[in-house]
């Protein structure tokens, strides 16, 4: 049992999995998925400043900073318990060999550990990736008023139409950052 | 109320959805660099059957009427749709150059800080500090 579930899930797995937490949110206490707004709740509790956006009762949103506690734990689970025994994800020869020929040759692992650590961090391709990378992540999904689970998910599947106008956004910025901005800066460094 | 007790029914979901986001690798960045480039179909099967499914049971929901877990009515009503409003597609876009540059979106984020991976306290800080600049600078943005 626990070897098979310490295989890596395929997408049919894990797909319905993730999809089946929106009805359990709306039965739980009628919640509606969305992680980036806690991206606002920690700042409205660790520094609102004068800022509006940041000066409301963000601890009506407890539920959502107790769903982060059980993904980070979950989280760590699956990393140890259930750890694959291989671990470099099984993505496709051709992604493989383009992202080898950008400049990664460590495929262990969740992130090119490379560039995604902290040593990383030091050259110029990881302090974008994760310092910029990250910012972008905060500061557009909070204008764009949600995530991949706001929008992808709960808005997707409730047919919301500036949902697929945000999805149609997410793709077009990740579409710049791999072909545009990958490729110049792994070429620069 | 019995709110503070309540909200501990949402721990063992957010458990759930850990195990599940590394499990089925939502967390990689190269099966995100994966999806960007076309080459497989492993985070389109994710995200397609994910929206299938929940759009086929809030549809059960609302259609058999059912109620919380509490006896309250269920809220499925989303505020009235805006469309091409500034804010969807240029923050989805600025949010997708993120996406694509770390690999990882919010949830994934704190799923990878689970998974031992420290730096992403980094990546963490500075989508924090990206959010409080949107938070500051929102009055000047255009929204509509």
């Amino acid at each position: 049992m626990i070897e098979t579930l310490s295989q890596p899930w395929p997408w049919w797995v894990a797909g319905p999995l993730i999809g089946l937490i929106v009805p359990l949110l709306l039965l739980a206490g009628s919640k509606k998925f969305g992680l980036s707004t806690s991206f606002r709740q920690i700042c409205a509790a660790a520094a609102p400043g004068q800022i509006e956006y940041f000066r409301y009762d963000w601890k009506r949103g407890m539920w959502r900073l107790m769903l982060i506690f059980g993904i980070i734990g979950g989280a760590a689970i699956a990393a140890t318990l259930l750890a694959s025994p291989d671990p470099v994800v099984g993505i496709s020869p051709a992604t493989h060999a383009d992202l080898e020929a950008l400049g990664i040759s460590d495929f262990k692992g969740m992130v090119p550990s490379e560039f995604i650590s902290w040593s990383g961090l030091l050259t110029l391709p990881g302090f974008v990736m994760v310092v910029v990378g990250g910012f972008l992540v905060g500061f557009g999904a909070r204008y764009a008023d949600g995530c991949t689970s706001g929008h992808a998910i709960s808005g997707l599947s409730t047919f919301q139409f500036s949902s697929l106008v945000a999805v149609l956004g997410f793709f077009a910025g990740g579409l710049v950052a791999t072909h545009l901005l990958l490729p110049v800066l792994f070429g620069a460094w | 109320m019995h709110e503070r007790r309540d909200v501990l029914r949402y721990v063992p979901m957010g458990v759930f959805l850990g195990i599940v986001f590394t499990k089925g690798e939502v967390i990689s960045w190269f099966r995100i660099q994966e999806m960007f480039r076309f080459q497989g179909f492993h985070m389109y099967g994710i995200l397609g059957s994910a929206v299938a499914v929940a759009a086929l049971a809030t549809w059960l929901i609302k259609r058999r009427g059912m109620r919380t877990l509490d006896g309250q009515e269920i809220e499925t009503k989303v505020k009235p749709s805006a469309g091409l409003n500034y804010r969807y597609w240029i923050g989805g876009s600025l949010f997708g150059l993120g996406w694509g540059l770390l690999g990882a979106c919010p949830g994934p984020i704190y799923a990878l800080i689970g998974n031992g991976l420290s730096v992403m306290f980094v990546a963490l800080f500075a989508a924090l500090a990206g959010a409080w600049a949107y938070g500051y600078f929102a009055p000047r943005l255009p929204h509509h």
